[in-house]
C-alpha cells in the first residue's frame, strides 16, 4: 500500500481502512486546494514529493501516533500531481474507541506531515505564472512558462 | 606515523534535488565524489562549487540521507543518497 495517490481521494476507502466495531469515534481531516482571499488566482496546485521518503517518514509519523494512541486506528493519503481548487490534497482518517482520541491522533498526523513529509507546491494561477509556496505562505516568485 | 585508512578514502554519494531546488541546480539529481570521512555539510559545499545553479541554494538547507532528516554535521558513507530539500509544504 501507498500513502502517495495520483488520483483524486477516496475518503470511502480510507474509512473502510480504519473500520472497527471497537471504535466509537472516526475524525477525518481533508486538506484542499484554496484560492481564498489571500491567493491571486489560484486554479491548481502541482504537488511534488520526494516519493520514497515520503512512504518512509509516513510509516514512521503513523508508528509515532500509533505509539501516542495504542487503539487508534489511521489510514492517509497524500495526492500528487496537479490538483484542482477545491480538490482534496490529503486525508487522514483516525478511529478510537473515544472521540477525544480520534481528534488529537488525526490532529497529530496533519501536524506531523506539515514538519516532516517531503512534499511541495507550486501554484498554478490563472495569468500563467507558477509560484512555489513556501511553509511560511509567503509564496517565492517564479517566471511564468511561455 | 602513517595516515589510517579512512583519510581520504573517496566516496561518491548520489544527491538528490527536489521542487524548487531542481529548478535552481537545472537538474534532479548528481553523483558528487568526496574524500571521506565527511558530511552532509561537505556535500552541500561541493554541490554549490560544481553546479553553477546550486549556488543559489542556501548553505544550510533541510537535508536527508537515505530517506531520513539529517543534520548537516551527519557523516556520509559511500553510496548514501543525499536529498537537499526545500522548505517542507505538505498537506
Amino acid at each position: 500500500m501507498s500513502y502517495l495517490t495520483r488520483s483524486p481521494i477516496s475518503v470511502d476507502v480510507l474509512l473502510a481502512e480504519v473500520s472497527s466495531s471497537a471504535c466509537g469515534g472516526t475524525c477525518l481531516f481533508l486538506g484542499t486546494v484554496r484560492n481564498g482571499p489571500h491567493e491571486q488566482g489560484v486554479t491548481a496546485i502541482e504537488y511534488s514529493a520526494y516519493e520514497e521518503m515520503v512512504e518512509a517518514e509516513f510509516g514512521r509519523l503513523l508508528t509515532d501516533a500509533r505509539g501516542r494512541w495504542p487503539e487508534a486506528r489511521i489510514a492517509v493519503r497524500h495526492r500528487v500531481g496537479t490538483i484542482p481548487v477545491g480538490q482534496a490534497s490529503i486525508a487522514i482518517v483516525a478511529a478510537a474507541p473515544h472521540r477525544a482520541q480520534a481528534f488529537e491522533a488525526c490532529r497529530y498526523v496533519i501536524e506531523g506531515v506539515k514538519q516532516r513529509i517531503p512534499v511541495w507546491k507550486k501554484e498554478l494561477r490563472v495569468d500563467g505564472s507558477e509560484v512555489w509556496v513556501d511553509p511560511s505562505g509567503r509564496p517565492t516568485p517564479h517566471p511564468a512558462h511561455g | 606515523m602513517p595516515a589510517t585508512v579512512d583519510t581520504a578514502t573517496p566516496a561518491t554519494v548520489r544527491v538528490r534535488f527536489f521542487a524548487r531546488y531542481a529548478e535552481l541546480v537545472g537538474r534532479s539529481e548528481a553523483a558528487v565524489s568526496l574524500p571521506l570521512p565527511a558530511t552532509v555539510g561537505d556535500v552541500v559545499r561541493r554541490v554549490r562549487e560544481d553546479f553553477p545553479g546550486a549556488r543559489a541554494l542556501p548553505e544550510r538547507p533541510l537535508a536527508a540521507v537515505n530517506l531520513k532528516q539529517a543534520k548537516l554535521e551527519a557523516r556520509v558513507q559511500d553510496g548514501d543518497e543525499v536529498a537537499l530539500l526545500p522548505p517542507i509544504a505538505g498537506g
